[in-house]
């Protein structure tokens, strides 16, 4: 309750969902608060910690994970909005203990420092290596009629939704470029 | 964030009830469709919505085919599906190289069409809940205009407003005539583009002419066959993943080095997606060179009313005509 002079908005109570929510294969019932992002049901509910709190604005790209196999931004997806998806993180990328191809290729190649982004990264490399190959054009392909070919230029202008800090940039193209072609 | 209910829309009649039931009881119901701006402006505390009506389960996620060779695009259709659509790429050129100068892949994934036409017109000082905005609190006054104003609008901006439409798919929709499908309390009814999105005048609170409860389902695309020659060019400040500073999307009929129709819209510049008549009007007829598209693009913006620190955006957005227009005519 605010008392006279403090003038900070008074919340109603919280409005939650019980929903089913399928991650990495695994399906687990869960409370959510309809205000709660996936990026936050995903780290502080379910202990996947992968996909990282950059911005939380859509701008940087740390919380990519692929909802029905489509690369999203976590932090702008409503949790109550994904229980019908199948959500993919990067903790469901390696099968069988061993590393997906990408994720081998981003230690090959040296792909990162810190590595807070390298998880969104991830993700969203994966996915949109499956988008070249499905002919989707982007903002530097010469011909949009045409399809596009994984080249330097292509992997930088489709990846440009994932920021890091650390410029790692060279060699994440080079991984990537290793990957897709 | 204010809490919020959440309802998930099964039909179209139903989604219409809830949102203009929402609205009428001061919850102040808004549709939900990617989330990528909506979600944002709710953490930024700059909208604060009682319920969220989700319409992406609705059954407006297809590209149809009309008769006469254009396209009906449902309301519901990704950012990236449109871009990808083999006729899209085939008819509208510029649509799809506009669909995918925005954003980020991942931002084009969740994005809908419909939400891309609905995406607020803004500015800095709308997001910033600590500023004044007529646009967010009407009447507050607009720090714009004497402040941080060099990317916002050159034409048809207000005193009150000076923000600009931030969407690169509008601008071709504007140039094509696009007419947005819409369901209402009344029944449906359609808007042709430009005249979906508002100027702002004294209202710059509304940035289009949607009424409560109104639900954008489809944005039908004319037949214009020598559309299949066009093409949509950005200037940014950064080479990828920012607004237009300025961007143009435009179509060439030629005939024997003339001029015989054409369609030409900018982005970046104004309060909407801005369909340049007097440019279109003055080329009609003339010859194909750098001249007569020069004369044109300078008609068009002699209406311009610049602000000190976006004046250059005058000059700038009339070189970007020109040199598009050119690449038209260069194009094999």
């Amino acid at each position: 309750m605010n008392g006279e002079g403090n003038s900070g908005p008074v919340f109603a109570d919280p409005i939650t969902a019980d929903i089913l929510l399928s991650v990495n294969g695994d399906e687990r019932p869960i409370t959510v608060d309809t205000r709660e992002t996936l990026l936050d049901t995903l780290r502080e509910h379910l202990d996947l910690i992968g996909a990282k709190k950059g911005c939380d604005h859509g701008q940087c790209g740390a919380c990519t994970v692929l909802v029905d196999g489509r690369r999203v931004k976590s932090c702008l997806t409503l949790t109550v909005t994904v229980d019908d998806r199948e959500i993919t993180t990067v903790e469901g990328l390696a099968a069988d203990g061993s590393l997906h191809p990408m994720q081998a290729a981003f230690v090959e190649r040296d792909a990162f420092q810190c590595g807070y982004c390298t998880p969104g990264q991830l993700c969203s490399a994966v996915a949109m290596v499956r988008e070249v190959a499905d002919g989707w054009p982007s903002a530097v392909t010469a011909d949009v009629s045409g399809p596009a070919v994984l080249d330097d230029d292509e992997i930088r202008e489709r990846m440009s939704g994932n920021l890091c800090r650390c410029g790692a940039y060279v060699n994440i193209v080079a991984a990537i470029k290793q990957v897709g072609s | 964030m204010r809490p919020f209910a959440y309802e998930r829309a099964t039909d179209v009649r139903s989604a219409v009830a809830a949102c203009a039931a929402g609205t009428a009881d001061g919850a102040g119901a808004v549709y939900l469709g990617g989330g990528t701006n909506l979600v944002d402006l709710m953490r930024l505390g700059v909208v604060s919505p009682g319920v969220l009506v989700d319409v992406t389960r609705l059954p407006f996620d297809g590209i149809e085919e009309t008769a006469g060779g254009g396209l009906l695009i449902g309301a519901g259709v990704r950012n990236s599906d449109l871009a990808a659509h083999p006729l899209v790429r085939r008819r509208y050129p510029m649509l799809a190289q506009a669909v995918v100068a925005g954003a980020s892949g991942q931002i084009r994934n969740m994005a809908t069409v419909g939400g891309n036409l609905l995406q607020r017109t803004r500015c800095s000082y709308f997001q910033d809940v600590s500023k004044p905005c007529n646009k967010r609190v009407p009447g507050s006054g607009c720090p714009a205009r004497r402040g941080d104003h060099r990317n916002l609008a050159v034409i048809g901006q207000s005193e009150a407003c000076v923000a600009t439409h931030p969407s690169d798919m509008a601008v071709p929709l504007a140039a094509l005539g696009a007419v947005v499908h819409i369901e209402g309390l009344g029944g449906p009814r359609q808007v042709p583009m430009p005249g979906f999105h508002r100027l702002p005048g004294d209202a710059p609170e509304r940035d289009t002419v949607l009424e409560p409860g109104d639900l954008v389902t489809a944005v039908e695309v004319p037949p214009l066959p020598f559309a299949a020659r066009s093409r949509y060019r950005k200037v940014r400040d950064r080479a990828s993943f920012a607004f237009a500073v300025v961007s143009v999307a435009a179509a060439l009929d030629l005939e024997d080095g003339m001029v015989r129709d054409c369609r030409i819209a900018l982005g970046g510049v104004a309060h909407i997606p801005w369909r340049a008549e007097r440019a279109e009007s003055a080329l009609r007829g003339s010859p194909a060179t750098e001249a007569a598209f020069a004369q044109a693009a300078a008609e068009e913006l002699a209406m311009a009313t610049p602000l000190p620190h976006n004046a250059f955006k005058v000059p700038l957005a009339r070189n970007v005509v020109v040199r598009t227009l050119l690449d038209l005519v260069e194009a094999p």
